[in-house]
């Protein structure tokens, strides 16, 4: 069933139940996300895709499109908390995109410009974190981890179902880890895909590091804003 | 060890939706839960190991080292502290022979700080393994020990006459009940419950529901939810299985009104589950209760056991084609179960993580079901609403906040313990009769709720669109600290956070450590500028209530009290932040000199 809504003041149409971020994507409106997936399970986990819907803060992947709904996705308010949920997400790892494999390739990164990032307005944590390098193809950089649990839910051993990854302890105290034994058993194909679904490089496939040349790499290319609004086109 | 393991998990059927009642019987079998044993789980139960660890390192009383023969819990929340907390900490720490997040060279204790353990109106008060122990003292803390240390177990000394673990008197061995003041709905005695439930079963379920709805009554967890409308999407969800769960996590820091109704009048939340099951459809009910009261488990076993008994639990309910059960599931230490997806989510068997909503529980809730999750007090009002009727319940209160609540009265005054008050009645009635004296501050419905100042505050009133108390209230005078409240509070939110989301895992960091800064000295004005925006993000952006409340402690007393943040501010010198600290910020550097410069030297 259609229903009629609008985003920033813009009249649009769409299939009622979708997720408000796809809906936005489709027409026009780039809404960032560090969790969510296309086609997948809603994480809830990033935050960084909050818009406000009907006056209230809410996040654009969990929740549905309905009829005669009002979305303000550019509103000062809320863009500055997009802005500043991405800041969180920089102050609380260790990230220094200089020296990182990733760079150039990080949705993380590539969400910092986004939101016109320069520095973290909260102070930075240095919380110690212990690079995991006991397994064959993948090296786990803890340090950039922000807990989107992507690798978590979507990568799974294919004989058993069983994660491979999972979080320990909990609140700032968490860690993501990885079963050794598992991960061992991974073909290259499915090692390339947790790294490339892992928005940071925390998931680094070991051996692959700077295999494109700086300036040469996707978000180097064309932004992740564009390479997102391009999607809904094909 | 292995085949134990394998014992335990078979008594579960391997089923892995049971994980953290198998990781209790490991933990108090073995002392812990050691390697040999997420093995044997995780190959029993088509895990990983870090899958298994992921359940076991969630949960505060779960131990994967050894914590010692007797794991001791001290309750550190601010009314503790009020009331003798330090020379407790310093008592155990010298008597066991540790100090805290440690074990003694014996191995025989494991100290470790908790938060509330739902005992505010008998403070200090600790856990020794499933027991308590209340209104401590060095003295009586030395006296614990040495029993101990004698080889008694924690239960023999907490329980000397060796009375029945299922009978009430053990309980009442164990804390006090404190009822202060009764009313109409709660703690009736001689209640004929087949009578009740024999009148409900004569009529169609949904007339149940119809006055239910008419009561008005609305959830008492805190989210204040109309119950009547809850009941009616839970019977409107079609399934083949619906479940009823009871949430006694009572875990918001100064709530205690779900204990003693537990042990007052469980079978009213008994029988309250029955009525929501006949409601709904559903066959299955769970208590969820929290690992602070275990000692309540054996003692409600019991009552579930004389319902059966009686035909009131169990096939063939009075004789009418309708089954129903409840089984307990423990909790292991999460505040954050008090949300319901989260306490779900424990139920079966996983980290306490508040699922995305929607959908709903009452859509999809325990292994993917509706399941109408109410709080023990909303159950036990239930019972009392279709034994009188509801316009005998709407009679009280206010229009739209209708009967009476329980509230959980401690802190500064002179009769902490349970009060029944009617929705309605001002904060300054609700002082006078537990006779507070010279009270500055009240926190209504604990750190997620709000301070209010008695001051300005004193004519407000107790109903869901004021003060919507969930059933805790902590007084504090004018001696204390309102800023040092604040920040326990703070730490109890980064302590409690279960980390999924953003905003709550940095966010609660980041405010404590501007409290701190205030408490120090070292905060001007551009810091309680950030406070507030900061704390606006996270109340906004979080996944779940806990981060949707964190911030308040904060904004509610810096709305209330601006003075005491005013007066602790200094003045920006020239350039430098005055968080600025120039020695702590070289410190790194003389640290590296020493070990590198001069330790070469030698």
């Amino acid at each position: 069933m259609s229903i009629k809504m609008t985003i920033d003041g813009k009249k649009v149409i769409a299939e009622d139940g979708q997720p408000l971020v796809d809906v936005a994507t489709d027409n026009g409106t780039y809404i960032p996300t560090l969790c969510y997936v296309r086609g997948k399970p809603c994480l809830g986990t990033c935050r960084v895709y909050s818009v406000r819907v009907n006056g209230h803060v809410m996040a654009s992947c969990t929740i549905s499109v309905a009829e005669g709904m009002e979305v303000d996705v550019h509103e000062p308010e809320v863009t500055d908390m997009r802005k500043a949920l991405v800041e969180f997400l920089f102050s609380e790892g260790n990230h220094n995109c200089p020296s990182c494999e990733k760079s150039g390739r990080c949705d993380l990164q590539a969400t910092g410009y986004e939101v016109g990032m320069m520095v973290s307005r909260f102070p930075y944590h240095f919380t110690p974190r212990k690079v995991d390098h006991a397994s064959k193809y993948i090296w786990l950089e803890r340090d950039r981890c922000i807990f989107c649990q992507r690798c978590v839910d979507f990568i799974r051993d294919k004989n058993t179902g069983q994660k491979i990854f999972s979080i320990d302890q909990r609140g700032s105290k968490s860690s993501i880890e990885i079963d050794v034994k598992l991960a061992d058993a991974m073909s290259a194909e499915q090692v390339r895909e947790a790294a490339e679904l892992c928005p940071v490089g925390c998931i680094i496939d070991k051996g692959q590091g700077y295999n494109e040349p700086i300036g040469k790499r996707q978000y180097e290319i064309k932004s992740i804003r564009e390479r997102a609004l391009e999607r809904r086109k094909k | 060890m292995s085949a134990e393991v394998q014992s335990i998990i078979v008594r579960y059927q391997s089923d892995k939706t049971r994980l953290i009642d198998m990781l209790w019987d490991i933990q108090q079998q073995f002392g812990y839960i050691s390697d040999e044993a997420v093995v044997t789980l995780s190959e029993l139960l088509n895990m990983s190991c870090p899958d298994v660890r992921e359940t076991i390192t969630f949960y505060h009383f779960f131990h994967d080292r050894p914590f010692g023969q007797h794991k001791i819990y001290l309750s550190n929340t601010v009314i503790a502290r009020m009331n003798g907390y330090d020379e407790v900490r310093i008592a155990l720490e010298k008597e066991a022979g540790c100090s805290f997040g440690c074990v003694d060279s014996s191995g025989l204790f494991g100290l470790a700080d908790v938060n509330c353990i739902g005992l505010s109106d008998q403070e200090p008060a600790m856990m020794v393994d499933e027991v308590v122990f209340t209104k401590l003292t060095p003295a009586k803390v030395k006296n614990i020990i040495d029993q101990l240390k004698q080889g008694k177990t924690a239960e023999e000394v907490a329980n000397p006459e060796g009375l029945e673990s299922k009978a009430v008197e053990y309980v009442d061995a164990l804390v006090d009940s404190n009822i202060r003041m009764k009313g109409e709905v709660f703690f009736k005695t001689n209640r004929d419950y087949q009578v009740i439930l024999q009148d409900c079963l004569n009529v169609l379920p949904k007339e149940i529901i119809e006055t239910v709805t008419i009561s008005n009554i609305r959830g008492r967890g805190g989210a204040g939810f109309s119950t009547g409308l809850k009941w009616r999407l839970g019977r409107d969800a079609g399934a083949d299985q619906k479940y009823i769960i009871c949430n006694a996590d009572e875990g918001e820091p100064g709530t205690f009104k779900d204990r003693v109704l537990l042990t007052r009048s469980p079978k009213d939340v008994l029988l309250g589950m029955i009525i929501a099951a006949r409601a709904i459809g559903s066959k299955h009910g769970i208590i969820y209760l929290r690992a602070e009261y275990w000692y309540l488990k054996n003692y409600l076993q019991q009552q579930i056991q004389e319902f059966q008994d009686k035909g009131l639990l169990g096939h063939k309910i009075l004789g009418y084609d309708f089954e129903f059960d409840i089984r307990i599931q423990m909790g292991a230490g999460a505040y954050v179960c008090g949300d319901e997806t989260a306490l779900i989510e424990s139920c079966e068997g996983k980290r306490g993580t508040p699922r995305v909503k929607p959908p709903y529980p009452i859509q999809q809730g325990y292994l993917g079901k509706p399941t109408n999750v109410n709080n023990v007090e909303t159950f036990a009002a239930v019972s009392r609403i279709m034994e009188q009727g509801a316009d005998w319940f709407r009679a009280m209160g206010t229009d739209q906040s209708t009967g009476t609540r329980l509230i959980s009265v401690s802190g500064d005054c002179e009769y902490p313990g349970i009060y029944e008050i009617e929705w309605g009645i001002t904060l300054d009635q609700v002082l006078q009769m537990v006779d507070a004296k010279n009270s500055k501050a009240v926190q209504i419905s604990g750190p997620s709720g709000e301070c209010v100042s008695v001051e300005k505050d004193s004519l407000r009133t107790f109903c869901y669109s004021d003060l919507s108390c969930n059933g805790s209230l902590m007084i504090f005078d004018e001696s204390r600290d309102l800023l040092d409240i604040v920040k326990n509070f703070m730490e109890f939110f980064v302590d409690e956070s279960c980390g999924i989301c953003v905003p709550c895992r940095a966010g609660n960091i980041d405010l404590l450590g501007k409290v701190e800064q205030v408490i120090a000295g070292r905060a001007y004005q551009q810091d309680l500028d950030d406070v507030v925006s900061w704390g606006k993000l996270v109340l906004n952006t979080s996944r779940c209530g806990l981060g949707a409340t964190s911030p308040k402690p904060i904004l509610t007393t810096f709305e209330k009290f601006p003075e005491i943040y005013q007066k602790k501010l200094v003045q920006a010198k020239g350039s430098l932040l005055p968080s600025f600290d120039i020695n702590s910020a070289l410190q790194a550097h003389e640290v590296a000199y020493k070990t590198l410069v001069e330790g070469e030297k030698k």
